[in-house]
């Protein structure tokens, strides 16, 4: 350490700094849902979520319970809930998998901790039905792209 | 010999043409069909399927449901030719009217499937075959 000059290492230390909270931020891109059943099935009343917006747990517990899917039925024939489950599992991505909403996830709590406050500031320019609603501010959410932001 | 059949089947035809309800196309006639069977089982009473009752049925407002979904309309909005949009996502939904929708009540699981959830979102239960007729009748309709 004796030997590092000064500036070096503050430049050093602030990389760091920056670099450390990435691990709180969301991905810009994921993997598209590439199951046709998955975005059909999943497509109809909302946008079909990218499997790697979720951790692997948060995805079973959602599959287990359709019948009571954030208030609303959402039931499927035991053999396709078989086969989605398969797939959002193999695709999952990181996160808390006590939670089962992607909008409570640390990284999009994060990533939209500035952005939320604008939207109920300027109510008036609020597209979004819901958080959920990805497609209303992100344009190719659909296809896993949230960089625009 | 052609002249002979159709002058023998084109009053038949005709009859056939005023008695059957309108409605869209063969898949469509085939699920009524067999929720006539179902319907007729179910009530003794049971007559037909009523394009007028799956209206009101569709345009509500019903309790029993969640408070956000008192009726079709609530989605699908009250003109079922036009595009819908889902109350709580914000997600588009296809017309429902067949005549601008060719597709919709064409696959029998899919109609089971929606209509096993759509009618304890709405009313609080699940719809009666008597009511599924109905409202595939009503929508149906040119």
């Amino acid at each position: 350490m004796r030997f590092l000059p000064m500036p070096l290492l503050c430049l050093l230390l602030l990389t760091l700094a920056v670099a450390a909270p990435v691990r709180a931020d969301g991905p810009d891109r994921v993997a598209p849902v590439s199951d046709p059943l998955v975005r059909k099935e999943c497509g109809e009343c909302h946008m079909a979520f990218q499997p790697g917006l979720l951790p692997a747990g948060s995805w079973r517990r959602i599959m287990q319970t359709l019948s009571d899917h954030f208030g609303d039925r959402a039931t499927l024939p035991p053999d396709q809930v078989a086969l989605i489950t398969a797939y959002l599992t193999a695709n999952a991505g990181e996160g808390d998998p006590a939670l089962s909403r992607i909008t409570e996830q640390g990284w999009w709590r994060h990533e939209h901790r500035k952005r939320w406050t604008d939207w109920l500031r300027a109510e008036g320019s609020v597209k979004a039905k819901a958080r959920s609603d990805c497609a209303a501010c992100h344009r190719d959410a659909e296809r896993g792209l949230y960089e625009d932001d | 010999m052609i002249r002979k059949n159709l002058s023998l089947s084109l009053p038949l035809l005709l009859a056939a043409a005023l008695a059957a309800p309108a409605s869209a196309g063969p898949a469509q006639d085939r699920l009524l069909e067999s929720l006539r069977a179902e319907a007729g089982q179910a009530e003794p009473g049971f007559t037909g399927f009523s394009a007028e009752r799956g209206r009101a049925l569709y345009l509500g407002p019903h309790a029993g449901g969640q408070p956000d979904m008192p009726a079709c309309a609530a989605c699908h909005t009250p003109d079922p030719g036009r595009v819908g949009q889902h109350v709580k996502t914000g997600r588009e939904i296809e017309p429902m009217a067949v005549r601008i929708n060719p597709a919709r009540f064409t696959d029998p699981a899919q109609v089971e499937k929606r209509f096993s959830r759509d009618c304890p979102n709405v009313l609080g239960r699940a719809c009666t075959a008597r009511e599924k007729g109905d409202i595939i009748q009503f929508l149906s309709s040119p």
